[in-house]
């Protein structure tokens, strides 16, 4: 039974697609045959983040649109069995997300694949829309920062008005929340929301925390979904949260500051 | 460890490669700009003369395209039906012509590989 996660915010910029391409190289990993595909007609990045814009021939819309086959847009990946990416159209804009032409391609991934997961754009517009229509799971991808948390909580309405399951008066999408870019350091100093205070606000499961880490930006420069990065921070803090999305019992890690040497302590206080 | 490390020059740092992968993708998606989506049209209008000459089965058409700082290449795989199709097909038009040899052979290698230079 094939299940669709969609990976949204509300607000841009919170990791949405960082989190999009680990999370499905994750569930790949695990042995699990997984496709992700790119929502934000227009403004394209998935496809940089995976390191496979140079492969795109075909996209989600040529697809939807019957330009194109679903298995001439399906982008392998060239690392992870299993693995494949459904970029988007660069040219077009959100308007060429129908709603038929969304579920007949999904419908036919699900004939194929485990986990379809679904990079939203940022916003509450059309793609958006499209991203979390189809949805059962909702992984709520934000930031510890006001505006960010506002916009989850924005998001979580829409969710729970908006969505097929919703509409159709199912049982509600899942939803959990994946808090990124989190510094212990700057929370134990009281200049960053604390995970509990996010948590206490949008009353959702916490899936993971993906600490702030130089190792995100050095994985997009090189076209490597973090997770990969199997020395880093953030990718064991992704590898952890994935165990937990399929029902692992996995303590979280990384939310308190790493201890330091007196060295370090002296520099940083000079700095 | 092999001699040859001894001479590689040090990795290139994450940043150039972002900056390489930048200009590629970007220039390409600037020219492109002005022109409509041609990649469909194209894939259509070549499968419609092939198929004048060769039956052959939609789904088992692979189109690939890698795109390169100087050059790009577009690639088409197009499976040919089995021999026995092909025959059973023919025969339906012509009259069967001598018997072919080598049963169970496949047909499935690429058929064309045009190359598609765009210069920057």
């Amino acid at each position: 039974m094939s299940k669709i996660i969609v990976m949204t915010s509300g607000k841009g910029g919170v990791g949405k697609t960082t989190s999009s391409a680990a999370f499905a190289t994750g569930l790949a990993l695990r042995g699990f045959k997984t496709v992700v595909i790119d929502f934000d007609v227009g403004l394209r990045n998935l496809d940089l983040v995976m390191g496979c814009e140079r492969r795109v021939v075909f996209d989600f819309i040529n697809v939807i649109n019957g330009e194109a086959k679903l298995s001439q847009a399906l982008i392998k990946d060239k690392r992870i069995d299993n693995l494949y990416v459904l970029p988007t159209s660069q040219t077009r804009d959100k308007d060429a997300l129908t709603s038929a032409g969304v579920e007949r391609v999904l419908n036919e991934l699900a004939k194929d694949f485990d986990y379809i997961l679904c990079d939203s754009p940022a916003g509450i517009e059309r793609g958006a829309l499209m991203a979390l229509y189809f949805a059962d799971h909702a992984i709520i991808v934000t930031n510890p920062e006001v505006s960010s948390v506002r916009d989850s909580d924005r998001i979580l309405g829409v969710l729970a008005s908006r969505s097929r399951r919703a509409e159709q008066g199912l049982e509600p999408v899942t939803q959990q929340l994946l808090l990124t870019r989190y510094d212990p350091e700057r929370v134990e100093r009281g200049e960053m929301l604390k995970v509990d205070d996010v948590l206490e606000i949008l009353a959702i499961p916490l899936l993971g925390v993906i600490p702030e880490s130089q190792a995100v930006l050095r994985a997009s420069n090189v076209g490597m979904p973090v997770i990969l990065d199997e020395s880093s921070n953030a990718g064991q803090a992704y590898t952890d949260a994935v165990g937990r999305f399929l029902g692992e019992d996995i303590e979280h890690r990384f939310m308190a500051p790493q201890k330091k040497g007196l060295l370090s302590r002296l520099l940083r206080r000079s700095a | 460890m092999s001699i040859f490390s001894f001479f590689r020059s040090a990795p290139r740092p994450s940043a150039v490669q972002a900056k390489e992968r930048l200009q590629i993708v970007m220039a390409h998606e600037r020219a492109g700009r002005a022109g409509p989506d041609y990649l469909p049209m194209l894939q259509q209008e070549l499968l419609a003369v092939i198929a004048k000459y060769i039956d052959i089965d939609q789904n088992k058409v692979e189109v690939k395209l890698d795109r390169g700082s100087d050059c790009s290449t577009l690639e088409l795989n197009i499976e040919l039906p089995a021999r026995e199709q092909l025959k059973s097909a023919m025969a339906a038009v012509r009259k069967p012509e001598t018997k072919a040899g080598g049963d169970g052979l496949k047909a499935g290698a690429p058929l064309a590989s045009s190359e598609d230079k765009k210069r920057h």
